[in-house]
C-alpha cells in the first residue's frame, strides 16, 4: 500500500516520528478524557454538597500531608459488602470540589467516604493520639502531634482563593470572611453566623480536639466529621443505567 | 541435523545495511487470528456493554443493559427478600419478647453481631468489653440504663449526639477547675473522697473534706449515695468500674476539665430522611448488646 510505503520517511526523521507519536497519543486522549466534558451524567446532580469550609479544607490538606490516603480511601464501590459496611455507595458529586480527589488506590484502613458522624471527636482524638487503645489490632501510627501543633489562619484567604481558580464556587464574600469562618468553627463562643450563612445550617461547629485553642488536631477531625455527609440522600435517585 | 533454509522460504524486507539483511518471517497464525479475534471481540463488547459516548445524556446503554448499580440494588434486593420474614418478625416483637424466641435470639447473634463487629466494636471493643471513656456493654453497670427498651433508644438517638435532636441528652460533668466551680484544693479533697468510698488508698483528712465539697457540688447527679443515677448518665462512683479511671490523676483531670461521652445516632444517619443503620439492624443490635450478659 502508497502510505506503508511512505513509512520509512517518518522511521528515518526522529523529530517528524515524535510529531506523530504525540498526535496518535493525543487523538487516544481526546477520545477517552473529552466525553467526560459534554456528558450529563459524569457528575450527577445532588443536593447538599457544599465546598469545604476553611477549617475543613485545612484539615483536608492535613490529611494529604501525612499521606492518609496511601491506606484509606475515600470511595465505596457499588457492591453488597461495601455498601453494607460503609454506607451508600460513593458519587462523582461528592468529590467534585475535591483538587485533588482522595478516592485512593489501597485499603490498609478502612475506607473513610462516610466516616463523618460515625464516631464521636474524642474518639478521633483517641484513636489519631494512639490508635491501638481504642483498636488494639490497628496498624495505624499514632498522630498525638497533631494536637500540638497550633494553627493560624494567615494564607487562609489565599488557599480559598486557590481552588476558586480551579472552578470551586468560593465567592468573594466567603473568601472575605475566611479568616473569621475559619477560627469560629472550632470555638462555639463565637459568633459563627456568617460560617452557616455561607456554608449551610448543617455545618458542625464544637471544639473538636476538646482543648481550648486551634490545633491541627481540630481541623483535621472537622474534615473527618463532614466526610460522606453532605448529600441529601432523600431528594436523590440513583440513575441505573451508568 | 537441521537442514540449512534455502533462500526461498525465508524472505527479506528487501534492506540491506553493510550487507546486512532484514528477514521478513510472518506472523505466526495462531498470534494473527487471535489479534483478528480481539479486534472482533472489541467491536462486539461496545455494541453489548454502555460504551459509547454518543449522546450528550450519557453513553450507550448496550443491548444487554448491564449496569453495576442496578446489580448492587438487585444483590441488596435478593438478600432483604431471603431475610423478608424474619426481619418483618422481629420488627413486629415486643423488644422485651425477643430474647423468649428461639428464631429470633438465633437471628439477633448472628446479624445483631455482625452489626456491632461492624458498627460499635470500634468505640466499645470487638468483645464489647469496652475501652478508655467507651463504656463496657459485658457488664452490670449500666450508665443510662440497661434494659432492652433503654438500649435500642439509645442505639437509636445516640448519647449526646449533637446532629440528633432526639438524643439521650444527659447531664454532663462539668469541667470544674475551667469553670471557676472549685479550687484545685477542693478538687484535690474531694478526688480523695471518691478514692475513699471506691474502697481504694487514700488520704483520710482529705477525704473528710472532701465529703463536704462532694455533698454540695456531686451529689445532685451522682447521688446522696455516690451510686450514680442513670436519667443523669451519671456513674457509679462507689464500685471498681471506671469509665475514665480510678486512679488520682484521672479523677483529677475528669473533675478539673469535664467529660462528655458522645455517642453518635444510629437512626439520624448521614443526611436528614436516610439513616445510618436501619430498624431491623438497631433492633437486632439491641437484642445482642442485651444479650451479652449484662442486660437488665
Amino acid at each position: 500500500m502508497a502510505i506503508l510505503d511512505k513509512h520509512h520517511v517518518l522511521e528515518k526523521n526522529a523529530t517528524l516520528l515524535l510529531i506523530f507519536s504525540f498526535l496518535v497519543v493525543t487523538i487516544g486522549g481526546i477520545v477517552e478524557i473529552a466525553p467526560l466534558f459534554y456528558l450529563e451524567n459524569t457528575i450527577e446532580k445532588v443536593e447538599g454538597v457544599r465546598p469545604y469550609t476553611p477549617l475543613e479544607l485545612t484539615g483536608r490538606d492535613i490529611y494529604i500531608r501525612e499521606g492518609c490516603y496511601v491506606c484509606h480511601s475515600q470511595m465505596i464501590r457499588p457492591m453488597r459488602d461495601e455498601v453494607e459496611r460503609y454506607g451508600h455507595y460513593s458519587l462523582a458529586a461528592e468529590s467534585m470540589y475535591d483538587h485533588p480527589f482522595q478516592w485512593g488506590s489501597k485499603r490498609t484502613g478502612p475506607d473513610l467516604a462516610r466516616v463523618g458522624g460515625r464516631y464521636s471527636d474524642a474518639w478521633h482524638v483517641e484513636h489519631l493520639t494512639n490508635p491501638q487503645s481504642v483498636v488494639p489490632e490497628s496498624v495505624m501510627p499514632s498522630y498525638s502531634y497533631l494536637s500540638h501543633v497550633p494553627l493560624d489562619s494567615t494564607y487562609i484567604e489565599e488557599r480559598l482563593e486557590t481552588d476558586a481558580l480551579v472552578g470551586v464556587p468560593y465567592t468573594s464574600e466567603m473568601i472575605a470572611t475566611a479568616k473569621a469562618d475559619f477560627v469560629s468553627q472550632a470555638n462555639p463562643d463565637e459568633d459563627y453566623d456568617s460560617l452557616l450563612e455561607h456554608y449551610g445550617e448543617k455545618v458542625n461547629v464544637r471544639n473538636f480536639d476538646g482543648q481550648p485553642g486551634l490545633t491541627e488536631m481540630d481541623a483535621l477531625i472537622a474534615y473527618l466529621q463532614v466526610l460522606g455527609t453532605m448529600v441529601d440522600f432523600s431528594t436523590f435517585q440513583p440513575v441505573a443505567s451508568r | 541435523m537441521s537442514k540449512k533454509p534455502t533462500k526461498k522460504e525465508i524472505q527479506t524486507t528487501g534492506h540491506s545495511w553493510d550487507g546486512i539483511e532484514e528477514l521478513n518471517t510472518p506472523l505466526p497464525r495462531w498470534w494473527l487470528w487471535t489479534f483478528y479475534a480481539c479486534i472482533v471481540w472489541g467491536v462486539a463488547y461496545s455494541i453489548a456493554m454502555p460504551a459509547w459516548p454518543i449522546f450528550a445524556s450519557g453513553a450507550t446503554p448496550g443491548l444487554l443493559g448491564s449496569s453495576t448499580r442496578a446489580d448492587v440494588d438487585k444483590e441488596i434486593a435478593k438478600f432483604a427478600e431471603m431475610n423478608k420474614a424474619i426481619e418483618e418478625k422481629l420488627v413486629a416483637t415486643e423488644l422485651t419478647e425477643i430474647s423468649s424466641d428461639p428464631e429470633l435470639v438465633t437471628y439477633v447473634n448472628n446479624a445483631g453481631g455482625a452489626v456491632f463487629r461492624t458498627w460499635c466494636a470500634q468505640c466499645h471493643g470487638s468483645g464489647a468489653g469496652g475501652n478508655k471513656g467507651f463504656p463496657s456493654l459485658i457488664d452490670s453497670d449500666w450508665l443510662h440504663g440497661g434494659t432492652i427498651d433503654q438500649i435500642y433508644l439509645d442505639v437509636q438517638h445516640g448519647i449526646r449526639d449533637p446532629l440528633d435532636p432526639d438524643t439521650n441528652a444527659a447531664a454532663q460533668m462539668p469541667a470544674h477547675l475551667d469553670d471557676e466551680l472549685l479550687e484545685p484544693a477542693q478538687i484535690d479533697e474531694v478526688v480523695q473522697y471518691v478514692r475513699q468510698i471506691s474502697g481504694q488508698d487514700a488520704d483520710a483528712e482529705l477525704a473528710t473534706a472532701g465529703a463536704e465539697v462532694f455533698a454540695e457540688w456531686c451529689v445532685s447527679c451522682h447521688g446522696e449515695d455516690a451510686k450514680g443515677m442513670q436519667e443523669m448518665g451519671a456513674p457509679n462512683l462507689t464500685d471498681a468500674i471506671w469509665l475514665y479511671g480510678g486512679d488520682v490523676d484521672t479523677l483529677t483531670t475528669t473533675i478539673r476539665h469535664g467529660r462528655a461521652g458522645v455517642m453518635p445516632s444510629w437512626s439520624y444517619g448521614t443526611t436528614e430522611g436516610t439513616s445510618r443503620l436501619s430498624e431491623v439492624q438497631i433492633r437486632a443490635v439491641s437484642a445482642y448488646v442485651h444479650s451479652l450478659g449484662g442486660g437488665e
